[in-house]
């Protein structure tokens, strides 16, 4: 398998992640697609842990995967908070700071 | 050759799934279709002799984060579709798919011309044409990652576990009720009991 394989379907995902994250309203699939951002980057990071034959990339990945386990329960909670103060969880609707 | 099939099947579940949490209106659906996308991304894992990052991948993230997903998409009781046809913002969605392209554009650009064009676009990269090979050296894959990660990583694993804690904290003081009022967190009209 070539390397290349792996970048570009990272590079795809993210893409598609990065375009959920621009045009998603509702707040939690928002933070959904911040989660296809994080997993094109574990993708990147195996594919090239494996391709230099060291076992680091795995250990970034796992680092990532506690952070994002880390950012969604604060992300919901913020969530929650959105839709207990304003009735809503679209985010184009929390623009208190606008201006 | 099988190596190529099985990365093939496993990406297009990923990109499917992907395109799912982007289109689908429901949000209960696009949950599920990141599941289809973490389990492609746990395949891709298995055939790098990732064998535990594969099975924290499915544990993790298409366990626990996606329950926490629905659970809060269930719990706000905004499960129904989202309006598509309405944009708050002119012009978001066609915004949202040009930075799109253009940041595919330049991250596919730069795999492929920037190396040199008789060998592979990851020379520039890596300074060698990209075979990735599974390295099995008569260790599980688990043992070298618990080696590195007690050793050389302690104190980003250290670091990790400080994060973790203070965003459980975090999270619980967020949405603590300050009164019984506040318990209450559905419309008066569309209370179950």
């Amino acid at each position: 398998m070539l390397l290349n394989q792996f970048l570009l379907l990272a590079a795809v995902l993210f893409a598609i992640g990065v375009y959920g994250v621009l045009t998603r309203k509702n707040g939690v699939l928002v933070l959904m697609s911040i989660e296809l951002i994080l997993n094109s980057v574990n993708i990147n990071l195996v594919a090239f842990g494996t391709f230099n034959a060291d076992v680091s990339g795995q250990v970034f990945a796992l680092f990532i995967i506690a952070v994002a386990a880390a950012e969604v329960g604060v992300g919901l909670a913020i969530v929650l908070l959105i839709y207990r103060n304003r009735r809503s969880i679209d985010v184009s609707e929390a623009d208190m700071l606008k201006g | 050759m099988i190596d190529v099939i099985v990365f093939a099947i496993s990406a297009l579940i990923i990109i499917g799934g992907a395109i799912g949490v982007i289109a689908l209106p429901n949000p209960v659906h696009a949950a599920l279709s990141l599941i289809a996308t973490f389990f492609g991304v746990a395949v891709l894992f298995v055939q790098q002799e990732a064998h535990f990052l594969a099975l924290v991948q499915v544990v993790v993230y298409a366990g626990a984060i996606v329950v926490l997903f629905l659970f809060v998409i269930m719990l706000l009781g905004v499960d129904r579709a989202q309006e598509l046809g309405v944009e708050p913002l002119a012009g978001q969605r066609a915004a949202g798919v040009a930075v799109g392209a253009v940041l595919l554009a330049l991250v596919v650009g730069g795999l492929f011309l920037s190396g040199d064009p008789d060998r592979g676009g990851a020379v520039a990269l890596t300074g060698q044409s990209g075979q990735v090979v599974p390295t099995v050296e008569g260790e599980q894959d688990v043992i070298q990652l618990a080696r590195d990660l007690f050793t050389r990583h302690l104190l980003t694993f250290e670091a990790t576990g400080i994060l973790l804690t203070v965003a459980t904290v975090g999270a619980v003081v967020l949405v603590r009720a300050r009164g019984a009022e506040d318990l209450i967190l559905d419309e008066p009209g569309t209370a179950q009991h």
